[in-house]
């Protein structure tokens, strides 16, 4: 008995040393993608929305590769701060040793954290950075998320061309990083379509009371309001500029800010027209989104946003990577995989990089219509 | 002439919530002497108890105002019994009293951050059925008419109560002098504790109708009126009731103006306070204040 209990010992020890030896040469084929995404803290409401998205796509793949390569999914939360991000990037680097990592959230964080990655050589795919000097950070540095630069002056060409918008007054928030580069793309965008601006004014975070400067803007009697502003005060403005009489014809065009239903649960009525630069549109008709928004919906029960989109996108891009690169753990074959990336059909339409490796696909031009976000057609 | 006067409307509007803030703020000054630094986390949970009562126990904002003011005054009572009373009858009391009123102030802001979260709420659309007046090229709507209205109502009811009532005498018999309204019969520590429940009344109902106006309340709303409230009455005269009213007007003109000539919002501060600081330097005592007579 006693002899037939040691032997059971050892016979498990055994096993379990089999079982570790031989599980890498399993994992050879799967490719270890390393997810950072803001579950709790400030982004809390965007990365969960990520997380969706990703884990769907993960899903999908998983169930059609079959016997080939499939995705082992990591998920980590950074809690919306770089110093948490940080931490993440380590364990996920040197710990779990991923192949690439998809995230963070915040474009704040992806500044401290990247290096990190691009210092060892691991490709990183944001998928909702949109500040600029992202992928500055280093050849390793990737996003399908396309930037403030591309979407806003597509936003003034079509709003230019539908409405034949002819001079307008540009309102931003002048103490927030991202609100007074996106007025500055803005300015140069104007200039570019040679609309005439008529004059600027701006508001400070957790300014509340907007009347002052929209009397003045009122005043003015612009064609329309170009506004940078994050969703929370866009929201206030929108109210209190139709509130002051300022007519309806007179739209609102915002930028990556805007792009909210928070927007319509703030300001109900007067958000309707608000014209809004967009990277992905809910509505598509292309198949691949329409399938996506469908599974989505059904897995979920409620509909998925531009940030679910790029993450879901964010998850077949890197896996094409992979599969172009035919390996699941090269770290740097990969990111020369994700450099062959070229007119890929994705939930965003045709996807390629830029030289730059930003996204590169068309971006939309959004209204909103009945409380939702529709395609603008004038 | 029409913007002109479109920007005094709108800092006549902004002006009077101000004024029914400072208000209550100076009435626990001027019977007491001493600041009520918890006056702004009251006005804080009065406007969003109001959104509370209107959004998840489906009230009219009718209904949901005067218990929200109503609530209010009972966290005045609290402030009083909790932060004052204990410590009135000890040396410095009114220093004491000051910074245990901080700590309510804290306890109340933290209250508001549990009870209602840290994002910003709204009235639900359509609580205040809005019209839009225009009227020779001024826009006006009926919720502004309607909180200056209201702000002009409490205002002068409270002058009447304190200048007819015998509770309104009685109160300022407490602030002329405490030791004689007691040798009168004055019950000073009841008076005392009204001032406190009619003062936070007010704070609150100031919140109420400033997250009515900007549709947009957060436990942080406070911290924005706070500083501009103290430099309201020490405008007006530390006390003086007209006082607060007339520089809760100046302060929202003075705020406009300054928004309106320079484009930013960023100077708007800066302006009404160093308009406060020359008061200070000029006329210590403020635009209506009595100066050092009652002290004589």
């Amino acid at each position: 008995m006693k002899r037939f209990s040691r032997f059971l010992l050892w016979a498990t020890v055994c096993a379990v040393f089999v079982a570790v030896a031989v599980s890498p040469a399993i994992s050879a084929d799967n490719i270890k993608m390393g997810f950072v995404f803001s579950m709790t803290g400030g982004a809390a409401s965007y990365g969960v929305s990520q997380k969706e998205g990703a884990q769907l796509a993960v899903d999908q793949i998983n169930a059609a590769a079959g016997s080939g390569m499939q995705v082992v999914p990591i998920f980590e939360d950074d809690a919306s701060v770089p110093q948490q991000g940080t931490n993440v990037y380590n364990k996920l680097i040197n710990g779990d040793k991923v192949a690439v990592i998809i995230g963070p959230t915040l474009s704040n964080t992806a500044k401290i954290t990247n290096p990190i990655a691009q210092q060892i050589g691991v490709t990183v795919l944001g998928v909702s950075n949109t500040a600029g000097g992202i992928t500055e950070i280093g050849d390793y540095i990737f996003r399908d998320s396309l930037t403030e630069a591309v979407v806003i002056p597509n936003t003034i060409r079509v709003a230019k061309e539908k409405l034949g918008i002819k001079k307008v007054v540009l309102f931003y928030g002048n103490d927030d990083a991202f609100t007074k580069s996106g007025a500055d793309v803005f300015r140069k965008a104007l200039q570019a379509e040679g609309i005439q601006i008529l004059g600027e004014q701006t508001f400070a975070k957790g300014d509340r009371d907007f009347s002052p400067q929209l009397t003045q803007i009122k005043s003015q009697s612009p064609d329309a309001i170009i506004c940078s502003a994050l969703v929370e005060e866009a929201s206030g403005i929108v109210n209190q500029a139709r509130q002051l009489g300022i007519p309806k014809n007179v739209r609102i065009i915002g930028g990556n800010g805007f792009n909210s239903p928070a927007l319509m649960k703030n300001a109900g009525e007067a958000a309707e027209g608000v014209i809004v630069g967009a990277a992905w549109n809910i509505s598509s008709t292309n198949p691949l989104n329409v399938k996506f928004v469908e599974d989505f919906t059904k897995k979920y029960n409620h509909p998925p946003d531009q940030f679910a989109a790029q993450a879901f996108a964010g998850v077949h891009i890197a896996y094409q990577a992979a599969k172009v690169a035919g390996t699941a753990d090269g770290r740097k074959a990969i990111r020369d995989g994700m450099l062959k990336i070229k007119g890929m059909d994705t939930p965003l339409g045709k996807f390629s990089f830029t030289e730059g490796r930003d996204a590169d696909h068309t971006p939309v031009v959004l209204e909103v219509k009945g409380g939702k976000f529709s395609v603008f057609v004038k | 002439m029409n913007l002109l006067a479109q920007q005094l409307v709108n800092g006549l509007f902004i002006g009077s919530v101000y004024g029914l803030f400072a208000v209550g703020y100076t009435l626990v000054f001027g019977v007491l002497d001493i600041l009520n630094l918890a006056h702004a986390a009251v006005f804080t949970l009065g406007g969003l108890s109001a959104v509370w009562l209107v959004q998840a126990a489906g009230m009219s904002i009718w209904l949901a105002f005067p218990l929200a003011t109503l609530l209010a005054g009972g966290l005045g009572l609290l402030i009083n019994a909790a932060a004052f009373a204990p410590l009135r009858r000890r040396a410095d009391s009114q220093f004491s009293g000051l910074i245990s009123s901080i700590a309510m102030a804290i306890i109340f802001d933290a209250a508001a951050l549990g009870l209602f979260g840290a994002r910003s709420v709204r009235f639900p659309p359509g609580t205040v059925k809005v019209h839009v007046w225009q009227i020779a090229g001024v826009t006006i709507t009926s919720l502004q008419v309607g909180i200056v209205l209201v702000a002009t109502l409490l205002m002068v009811v409270l002058t009447l109560f304190l200048q007819r009532s015998r509770t309104g005498k009685a109160i300022r018999t407490v602030a002329e002098n405490e030791r004689a309204a007691m040798l009168l019969g004055v019950n000073v520590s009841g008076i005392i504790a009204f001032t406190f429940f009619i003062s936070s009344a007010l704070g609150g109902a100031a919140g109420v109708l400033y997250g009515l106006y900007f549709d947009s309340l957060a436990p942080d709303m406070g911290r924005s009126i706070e500083l501009k409230g103290l430099a309201v009455i020490v405008l007006g005269g530390m006390g003086s009731i007209p006082g607060a009213i007339l520089g809760g007007l100046a302060f929202g003109l003075s705020e406009v103006l300054t928004v309106a000539v320079s484009g930013t919002s960023n100077l708007r501060d800066a302006v009404a306070f160093t308009v406060l600081f020359a008061i200070l330097l000029l006329r210590p005592s403020g635009l209506l204040g009595r100066g050092k007579l009652r002290e004589a």
